[in-house]
């Protein structure tokens, strides 16, 4: 079995002999259970990061390398999103793949108004409760309070986000525009790709933004981000299989250690600022900062390297994958918007128990773990809605394939 | 007298006792030790060390948001403190440190004033203390970067040292205030300018994490922000003296 295989399931050797469209799709129902794995391992890091730091945060790939959990997030809802929302496309057409896709789109931003109504509830709580000298200016946060017209209708619009609030908003916008990928990855996949490297380059050059309330810009530029959730999309609508050789050369896995084993060289010196006398100044100024907010070179590239030694030496049917062990994990992965939320919520849920009850290193870490295993149960809960409770209202045909999607 | 084990241990112990008791003794300063490496910078302060090797006369002037003063008791913010610990350490200098609070500015808007402000006080050292009030409005990094370097170099141009200080520590705001953009984009001015960066928020970090203070009390007194800053006020000193490469034995 080749590499390509691994990635893309066996459907897509079938593709030159027919007159098929220019995109090819695995065959459907195997789950790739790698990308729920990955995508529920994204789920776990975001939430360790949006606490403070603490015992866990080193276990989080943000130390090791340039690129972070967002991104594999980001990477991996490009790819099912376009699997099931390509498939879709290619079976009911245009019309009717951008429905189900508005659909989805209106989930994500009900969600997220959710999690902003949380925001104020423990913001206006901070505001009547907290009020040390020390802090007296960072209390300037809650002048936002003065005005709920405006601060509430700017995160309806989008334009408000609070602090770990800004990947849904890009999640959202990266999914109005899913329609339009689709369609030109019909047409040509490698010009779509082409276009959204040109796109991400304009945004450089050019500095394509969103702005923000009260200023500033999203501190996610889809302009630039939409380039990971395209590349997602392309390697699920056959790219992963024409890259295959390349993939499996054994030059491209060295580059990527090498490239890795830099990156990490670099992200040690932030942690050990001992070290700093290491680094060349001219590597430095050339380097920093390394912007997460328009998808830093550096960044696309760290997460590419992983990428590809992940699909190397993670097979697809290792056998680990149906282990009970990573069975929380998967299932994280496949409910990915209820679990990301929920994260989000405990997140700020932690921030506040910590801050209530100043417990150490060990609260902090109790935090964590409690978080992941009500993250894990939660998971488990939907499954279970899915497979058992709502399964007579599956045979009356009345239930899509969302679930597939999984947050995609 | 024959060499007896308990008696050395005894007189070790006392001994021990005797030299720790004048810290105590001192005003019960909090104990808020600082890694060593956030009190040293490979950047150096040149005008400074001439001011206090050759003039005898040093002149510091703190530009600063809020969160460099302490409502109601002005003298127990950090920068008084920094001079009264200056004057101690540098007897035969004629320190002096005055603040000018730049209240609800973002850098940009405080960087176009900062040449005015040291064209009054000529001082030989500028401490710039930014980044709070546009990680609040959540400024676009870039232009807080630019910010930042636009008025460090109008300070240089001058003719003064320059050191920056990052924002507070702030566990309580923690997930409404975003940080880490301003204190990257902070680090990377201060290196590229090649001036040293006071660490506030890794400090203030390492007390809450140390146990040294309970950063997210919901206690309304200005106790603990007096303590905060005193601490903060001789690490400033510290920070200030080994930039200067200055042994305060020898000024004696």
């Amino acid at each position: 079995m080749s590499i390509a295989d691994q990635i893309a399931g066996p459907a897509a050797s079938d593709a030159a002999g027919t007159s098929a469209p220019a995109i090819t799709l695995p065959a459907a129902g195997e789950r790739e259970l790698r990308l729920d794995l990955f995508r529920g391992l994204a789920l776990w890091l975001i939430f360790i990061d949006h606490l403070p730091a603490n015992i866990l945060t080193w276990f989080t790939i943000r130390n090791y390398g340039f690129s972070d959990a967002t991104e594999i997030f980001i990477f991996i809802s490009g790819y099912t999103a376009a699997f099931v929302y390509g498939r879709a496309m290619l079976e009911s057409g245009f019309v009717i793949a951008t429905a189900r896709i508005m659909r989805r789109v209106w989930q994500i931003y009900v969600a997220h108004v959710f999690l902003f109504t949380i925001f104020l509830a423990e913001i206006s709580y901070v505001a009547t409760n907290f009020n040390n000298p020390l802090y007296s200016e960072e209390m300037g946060i809650m002048d936002f309070l003065k005005q709920p017209d405006v601060t509430i209708i700017q995160a309806l619009l989008l334009r408000f986000r609070p602090v770990n609030m800004d990947v849904l908003p890009l999640y959202i916008v990266l999914m109005l525009f899913l329609p339009i990928i689709l369609w030109l990855m019909k047409w040509r996949p490698d010009v779509s790709l082409g276009l959204s490297v040109a796109l991400y380059a304009a945004t450089w050059q050019f500095d394509l933004y969103l702005s923000a309330y009260p200023n500033g810009t999203w501190f996610f530029n889809p302009f630039a981000w939409q380039l990971l959730f395209t590349f997602g999309a392309w390697c699920a609508l056959g790219g992963a299989v024409r890259m295959s050789a390349i993939l499996s050369s054994p030059i491209t896995m060295w580059i990527c250690f090498a490239y890795l084993l830099a990156a990490f060289f670099v992200t040690l010196t932030w942690h050990l600022p001992q070290l700093n006398f290491l680094m060349p100044k001219h590597l430095e100024q050339w380097m920093y900062p390394i912007s997460k907010t328009d998808l830093d070179v550096l960044r696309f590239a760290h997460f590419l390297a992983l990428a590809a030694i992940t699909v190397r030496f993670l097979r697809k049917d290792w056998p680990g994958l149906k282990s009970p062990w990573l069975r929380p994990l998967i299932l994280c992965g496949q409910h990915s918007l209820e679990i990301f939320c929920l994260g989000v919520f405990l997140a700020f849920a932690g921030h506040f128990v910590l801050a209530e009850i100043s417990g150490g290193a060990g609260m902090h870490f109790l935090i964590s773990v409690v978080g992941i295993l009500i993250m894990s149960g939660m998971a488990w809960v939907i499954s279970w809605y899915k497979n058992s409770a709502d399964k007579n209202a599956k045979k009356k045909g009345a239930v899509g394939n969302a679930d597939m999607a999984g947050g995609g | 007298m024959k060499s007896n084990p308990v008696m050395i241990l005894g007189l070790t112990l006392i001994a021990g006792l005797l030299a720790a008791a004048p810290v105590r003794a001192e005003d019960a300063p909090a104990n808020c030790e600082v890694p060593a490496y956030l009190l040293t910078s490979e950047s150096k302060l040149p005008k400074v060390e001439t001011a206090i090797a050759g003039d005898r006369r040093l002149e510091i002037l703190v530009v600063g948001s809020r969160s460099s003063s302490i409502p109601s008791s002005e003298a127990s913010a950090y920068p008084g403190r920094l001079q009264a610990v200056l004057k101690e350490a540098l007897p035969k200098v004629a320190v002096n440190v005055s603040v000018e609070l730049q209240v609800k500015k973002t850098a940009e808007e405080v960087a176009g004033g900062l040449v005015k402000l040291a064209e009054l006080k000529k001082p030989t050292l500028v401490i710039w203390q930014t980044g709070t009030y546009d990680a609040i409005r959540s400024i676009d990094p870039d232009d807080f970067r630019a910010g930042v370097e636009e008025g460090v170099a109008a300070l240089q141009k001058a003719g003064t040292d320059v050191i920056l200080m990052n924002l507070q520590y702030s566990p309580r705001t923690e997930t409404m205030i975003s940080a880490p953009p301003y204190l990257d984009n902070m680090r990377v001015v201060a290196q590229q300018h090649d001036i040293p960066l006071f660490d506030r928020f890794a400090m203030m970090r390492h007390w809450s994490d140390a146990g040294d203070f309970d950063l997210s009390t919901t206690s309304h007194g200005p106790d603990l922000a007096k303590r905060v800053h005193d601490c903060l006020g001789r690490a400033l000193s510290k920070f200030v003296i080994d930039a200067a490469h200055v042994n305060p034995a020898q000024q004696n």
